[in-house]
């Protein structure tokens, strides 16, 4: 899928034209710079590299930093790649903008949700816990209760959910609908929330 | 970010009068019937002014043949044409969420001398 590389800023709301109060997710969208093109006689598939943010040049690897030096390139903090059936029609060095996206167009935003630390099983996997706290029961209330029988299988099947480290997996959200485009400032604003903290980066994707 | 007023200034209100809570006000509201605009008037005091930026509102409560009524309004809203500041009032606290346990004499509030 297609899109451009963009940075959350935060939550705010704007008025619609019919004075409804509408929720949005501001972002920092691009200008996204193509580093490389990936093409179906070199790598089998057609995609652009794109570039976005700012990093010092001493938190980047060599190896990285050679292809920055190579096309002359500012060193960027995120590097992704976005498949696209014809990249044809693009360069290295070409800018990618917000106004990419139209308003009033369906995208999707995909990035890291907030982590959540380690977590046991209600949170994590919406058990309803263990019973009451009458006939003497205590302490099972947020157990997760039986993972499994005894002598056979002898052993807890794999994939029994449990306790454990939750967030800061990869969240994609569909049709969130483009509110504004700021072409000056580069920012988009889409309506309802979006995976991740402030200052995290995501991806802008056309549906 | 918790407001977008350097970015869509338009979106933010210059011309309603400065109140707070206390004061009497008279807020009025388009509505909108069917392809008819009209404007419907709401007065009572302030009880509370919360938020900032964009997100800043305001609560009116009144009370109509003897049920308290209240209104929350965005206080950018464009559904809201203008406010009228009819009455300042003098109270000492910033929220007036007390008004709704006292009524008849109880609930008047101080004029601003």
């Amino acid at each position: 899928m297609f899109g451009i590389i963009g940075k959350k800023i935060g939550m705010s709301s704007i008025f619609s034209a019919e004075g409804e109060m509408i929720p949005v997710t501001v972002i920092q969208a691009g200008p996204c710079k193509v580093l490389s093109i990936r093409t179906i006689d070199k790598d089998g598939y057609n995609a652009l590299q794109f570039t976005f943010g700012e990093k010092r040049e001493k938190n980047i690897s060599k190896p990285v930093l050679g292809q920055f030096k190579k096309n002359s390139i500012t060193p960027s903090a995120m590097l992704k790649e976005f498949r696209l059936t014809d990249a044809s029609e693009y360069k290295i060095g070409d800018e990618l903008k917000v106004d990419l996206f139209k308003e009033g167009e369906k995208i999707k935003v995909k990035g890291r949700s907030k982590g959540k630390g380690f977590q046991g099983v209600m949170k994590r996997h919406g058990f309803g816990g263990v019973g009451g706290t009458t006939h003497g029961q205590s302490d099972r209330l947020r157990a997760p209760g039986s993972i499994g029988s005894s002598s056979y299988p002898s052993r807890v099947f794999k994939g029994q959910r449990m306790a454990g480290r939750m967030g800061y997996d990869f969240v994609t959200v569909s049709n969130l609908k483009v509110v504004k485009v700021l072409p000056e400032e580069n920012l988009i604003l889409v309506k309802g929330a979006v995976p991740g903290s402030m200052n995290s980066y995501v991806e802008l994707l056309k549906k | 970010m918790s407001n977008l007023s350097n970015i869509l200034p338009d979106q933010i209100k210059t011309d309603l009068p400065a109140f707070d809570a206390g004061d009497h006000v008279r807020v009025h509201v388009r509505v909108i019937e069917g392809d008819k605009e009209r404007i419907q008037p709401f007065e009572g005091d302030v009880i509370s002014v919360r938020g900032g930026g964009i997100n800043k509102t305001f609560t009116v409560r009144k009370v109509s043949s003897g049920i308290g009524v209240e209104r929350i309004f965005p206080f950018h809203s464009p559904k809201i044409a203008k406010v009228e500041l009819l009455k300042q009032g003098d109270v000492r606290r910033a929220k007036l969420y007390y008004l709704r346990n006292l009524s008849g004499k109880a609930a008047r509030i101080k004029s601003k001398a």
